[in-house]
């Protein structure tokens, strides 16, 4: 349990520290937001000294406050999941967050599990079949991790998107449509769901499985010169008893390195939540930026950044049950 | 992109003693493999462009084409038929002659941006890779050598840093830092915040395996002083780690810095609004093969070019150049803020459910841009 | 069981992985056969002679393990680290053993485990559970699980200290002399070889240079390689003896001298030894085979190499199980 314990006391003091950053920086940082809204206030008619205090007081900067009393008052609002209110929105930011989440999320888990599954076992098949055909798949797998998601996004809302200009065949704009159907638990709207879901995910699929494939593709070629592979030949086992042995032992490292593919991942969807619209976290965090609203901002922050942790931690554990050593150490 | 990982990861943490390698001869050969040539042919050609792109360029990459601007849209759901005054969006040009790559919404030369935008990219790249790399080196080496109490820290330290998302923190930095769009030193700086704890983790694992090494030990020993001992028995022991590494976050920060661009975070990284040729396209199909096969010619040439040549050059083995084709290129380029207003304006406007002041600003922006120029 | 004798690079663990077929790529057979003559086992009828290079998959699969087994050096390396020694057993036995039910393959598995002096509740452990002997011990039981009539040892003590060392070998001599299987010993230890095999086989630069029944070879090399390899040992009794090594280090295995691949290191080598590479053949009159020039045709003999060979009773002969042979 030691070592899980200490995965889970780093991501309480990274949440920490990324809590922290969001706090202080409009705070520290001249021009701050209140200035912002201020400006756009007079844009729209005259902001006289009480507009100001409700702008203060809405974003939660008070001025007679010193920084220490609001940094305990915003540690206090958050544990009660009080995320302040967005003023572009006019909603509690908190419930906001709840309504963009399951987008995010779930989009998220399916492209991330498929993308892992489907790569540890296209990387295993590879490496299996070294120096053969399909060798030839490394070029395109190398291609895929190189494209940035939002780049590929795009490329594929131009072939395959209805806003695009060639193929049409799927849905490219927006989580669902928003003009047929209403959000429920109807056939047409679950359909529609899925079939806007159909494009980003593939986005996000390709995107992330060509690094899952390439780097289990070398961790299960490293494996398999190890001695215990040998013998596993040796000793007469199918080959598929084989490459399981070998896919085991070379998923280890990669899983322990979820860290870095996890945050890449997160930062891909973000992106390419912009490109679709698609009404996640992402896309909401693109949008409260432009609007300048930076309640809603450091709120989505927060969260992205509690989720990827989570994920983390969730990887940690999948290691550790993996790991018969990690298991003795932990 | 998913950083393929393991590589990195995989340093020799344990075995034997790797007999030196910063050989001077092995820096000094030239290099053979066509791979290595080709590599550095191609980076050679896009550092030219980095360097002389303005002056090379056709066009100065603001200067708006008029003359030819003249695709306008309808806004669907305005005009006539509708409560909504009739509304238009520009279109890019295709390619020309004139315009090689065709042109932004603003009727801007898409070819003379991307060779303006090419030097901001490569040196935000390298400048944030260059900060991340002594952080990583300082950091990483000192939590491996030192040990103990120091070691705890750092690596916690490291860690937070890589448990923490780095886009959503490099957006929510980019956006909060004053200044940040027009300053492409302190984007490099936010990036290289954002991006060195990994290979101070690397690094940090490897002087770690290495201080116990016999050397190492001869020369404590031997009454060596500790600073000493990690410039000179150390840190040169490191160098291929940090070679790598760095070409690594060189290409981590230009994809961040792209990324972020993307957002409209960077702002112009020349003072231009550079590199509008990718997005435009969304908007605006039948140029849309001819853009992405210059970009991907290009762009997706330019980086494996740029790392072979760095791998070769400290140590010349094949595992090194298997390692260099995994990271493939990023690409190079950026986007302006401004003309995402444009192109994310209309998406509002059929979305129409937002009556926001900022989308309302943004179309108010558009219109004025338009009517200005298309009259 | 046979010795195979060599310096580090001399091709022996090489040579035992072609001979089941386990090389891996690069690493290619271009030509040659390996024989496998099968003894009949418990009353299933003689399965005759199999050529393991040409052999199917399948049928290469079946022989594998159950009639040759492999104890490779590192047995940390050798166990599947991620599961238990008793799921590996478990592999093993209901591929080999498809009828076996799954209770009596975890009962076996004990029984083997017990076999070779270790408690049956280590089947639930991990490989990094077990020290060093201990792992090396549950490899031997796992070679033994489906009683081979070979056993491929590729320096099965290097990884272990000295007193685990000799315990390990001690079990494996009385569990031959019990199962009698035979075994392929290799080492580059030939001192030990000397003491524990029948018959002794040399290697160096990647060729069979000599072989010859143990005590022959140790009391008159016929090779001047083998000769050399024996001055390296200092003898425990008798006076004391100047110790001579070999001159010079071994070749380049990309870049062989020409002809006899030892005679830039050898002090007898003749002027066709740089020439033309020796065959192993018998020598006329002696149950031995050795690959040098100066035992052909009407070459001097140095006294060295022509000592009488030992009167030794023979010890009970295993029948060839493998032959090797290049094409």
């Amino acid at each position: 349990m030691g070592a899980l314990l200490r995965r889970l006391g780093v991501y309480i003091l990274a949440a920490w520290v990324a809590l922290t950053v969001s706090f202080l920086l409009p705070r520290v940082v001249p021009g701050n937001p209140v200035a912002g809204a201020v400006a756009r206030a007079s844009q729209s008619g005259n902001c006289n000294a009480g507009c100001i205090k409700a702008i203060e007081e809405q974003l939660g900067f008070d001025v007679h406050k010193s920084l220490w009393d609001q940094y305990v008052q915003y540690l206090g609002n958050l544990a009660h999941g009080d995320l302040g209110h967005s003023w572009s929105e006019n909603a509690p930011v908190g419930s906001l967050i709840l309504s963009y989440l399951p987008w995010t999320l779930v989009l998220l888990g399916i492209a991330t599990t498929v993308s892992f599954l489907g790569g540890s076992v296209v990387g295993t098949l590879i490496a299996w079949r070294r120096g053969t055909w399909a060798d030839w798949l490394i070029p395109f797998a190398t291609f895929f991790q190189a494209l940035p998601y939002f780049f590929l996004g795009i490329v594929l809302v131009l072939v395959f998107g209805q806003t695009g200009t060639m193929l049409k065949w799927f849905q490219s704009l927006f989580g669902y449509d928003i003009y047929a159907t209403t959000p429920g638990f109807t056939v047409s709207y679950v359909e529609s769901v899925f079939g806007h879901a159909i494009l980003p995910a593939t986005t996000v699929i390709l995107a992330s499985m060509a690094g899952f494939i390439l780097s289990i593709r070398n961790q299960v070629i490293t494996t398999m010169d190890e001695d215990f592979v040998l013998v596993a030949q040796a000793k007469g086992l199918p080959t598929r008893t084989v490459i399981w042995y070998a896919a085991r032992n070379a998923l280890l490292p990669v899983v322990a390195n979820f860290t870095i593919a996890i945050s890449l991942i997160v930062g891909g969807q973000i992106l390419v939540e912009i490109v679709f619209n698609y009404p996640g976290i992402g896309f909401h965090l693109y949008d409260a930026l432009s609007k300048l609203d930076y309640t809603l901002v450091q709120g989505i922050f927060v969260v992205i950044t509690l989720v990827v942790l989570a994920a983390n931690l969730l990887a940690d554990v999948v290691y550790v049950m993996l790991d018969p050593r990690a298991r003795q150490a932990a | 992109m998913t950083i393929d990982t393991t590589t990195l990861s995989q340093t020799p943490a344990t075995g034997p003693t790797p007999e030196p390698i910063f050989q001077r001869t092995a820096i000094l050969r030239l290099p053979r493999s066509p791979k290595v040539i080709a590599g550095l042919v191609i980076l050679a050609v896009f550092g030219v462009v980095a360097i002389i792109g303005r002056w090379i360029a056709p066009y100065s990459p603001n200067a708006t084409d008029t003359q030819n601007w003249v695709q306008r849209v309808l806004v669907p759901g305005t005009g006539e038929g509708t409560p909504f005054p009739a509304n238009y969006y520009p279109l890019p040009l295709p390619p020309s002659a004139a315009h090689w790559l065709g042109t932004s919404v603003f009727a801007q030369d898409v070819f003379s941006q991307l060779l303006a935008s090419t030097q901001a990219t490569l040196f935000v790249g390298l400048l944030a890779a260059s900060i991340a790399t002594v952080l990583s080196v300082v950091i990483g080496v000192s939590a491996g050598y030192f040990g103990g109490g120091t070691d705890e820290g750092l690596s916690l330290l490291s860690n937070v840093f890589l448990a923490i998302p780095a886009l959503p923190l490099l957006i929510v930095l980019a956006d909060y830092v004053p200044r940040a769009g027009s300053s492409i030193l302190l984007v490099a700086a936010i990036i290289a915040v954002t991006t060195w704890a990994y290979t101070s983790r690397t690094l940090r694992a490897q002087t770690l395996s290495l201080r116990n090494r016999d050397f190492v030990e001869a020369a404590r020993v031997s009454g060596e002083g500790r600073l000493r001992i990690i410039l000179v028995e150390v840190l040169p022991n490191l160098i291929p780690i940090v070679a790598a590494s760095f070409l690594f976050t060189t290409l981590t920060a230009m994809y961040a810095y792209v990324a972020i661009a993307f957002l409209g975070l960077a702002g112009a990284p020349t003072g231009s609004p550079a590199g509008l040729w990718n997005y435009p396209a969304f908007a605006w199909p039948s140029s849309a093969p001819a853009w992405r096969c210059s970009t991907s010619a290009s762009t997706s040439s330019s980086i494996p070019g740029f790392e072979r040549r760095g791998f070769r050059a400290v140590r010349p083995s094949r595992r090194a150049s298997r390692r260099g084709r995994h990271w493939a290129s990023r690409r190079s380029w950026a986007i302006d803020q401004r003309t995402r207003h444009l192109e994310w304006a209309p998406n509002r406007m059929w979305c129409s459910r937002s009556t926001d002041s900022a989308s309302t600003t943004a179309m108010a922006t558009m219109r004025s841009t338009r009517s200005s120029t298309v009259t | 069981m046979l010795g195979l004798a060599g310096e580090s690079g001399s091709g022996k663990t090489t040579l035992a992985l072609a001979a089941m077929r386990l090389l891996r790529a690069p690493a290619l057979i271009t030509s040659g056969e390996v024989l496998f003559h099968s003894r009949p086992i418990g009353g299933d009828g003689p399965k005759g002679t199999v050529d393991l290079l040409a052999a199917g998959l399948d049928d290469l699969r079946e022989v594998r393990w159950s009639e040759i087994a492999v104890v490779l050096q590192s047995a940390l390396n050798s166990l599947n680290p991620v599961t238990t020694i008793g799921a590996q057993f478990d592999d093993l036995l209901r591929v080999h053993r498809p009828g076996m039910p799954g209770s009596e393959r975890w009962s076996r598995a004990g029984e083997l485990l017990d076999m070779v002096g270790m408690n049956a509740d280590r089947l639930r452990s991990y490989p990094h559970e077990l020290s060093g002997g201990m792992r090396q011990r549950a490899m031997i039981a796992m070679a033994l699980a489906l009683e081979p009539q070979i056993m491929i040892l590729d320096e099965p003590t290097t990884a272990l200290d000295v007193v685990t060392q000799r315990e390990i070998l001690e079990e494996l001599m009385g569990l031959r002399d019990r199962l009698g299987f035979a075994a392929l010993f290799i080492t580059h230890d030939l001192s030990l070889l000397v003491e524990l095999a029948d018959e002794i086989a040399v290697m160096y630069a990647g060729r069979l240079m000599e072989r010859a029944p143990a005590a022959s070879l140790f009391h008159a090399p016929r090779l001047p390689y083998t000769h050399g390899l024996l001055n390296c040992f200092p003898p425990m009794h008798g006076k004391r003896a100047r110790m001579e090594g070999i001159p010079g280090s071994p070749p380049d295995l990309r870049d062989l001298p020409s002809g006899c691949a030892f005679h830039p290191r050898c002090p007898w080598a003749l002027e066709k030894c740089k020439q033309a590479i020796p065959r192993l053949e018998p020598i006329s009159g002696s149950g031995r085979e050795v690959a040098c020039w100066l035992h052909h045709d009407d070459a001097k003999v140095p006294a060295e190499l022509a000592k009488a060979d030992p009167r030794t009773e023979p010890r009970q002969r295993v029948p060839t199980l493998i032959q090797v042979s290049k094409k």
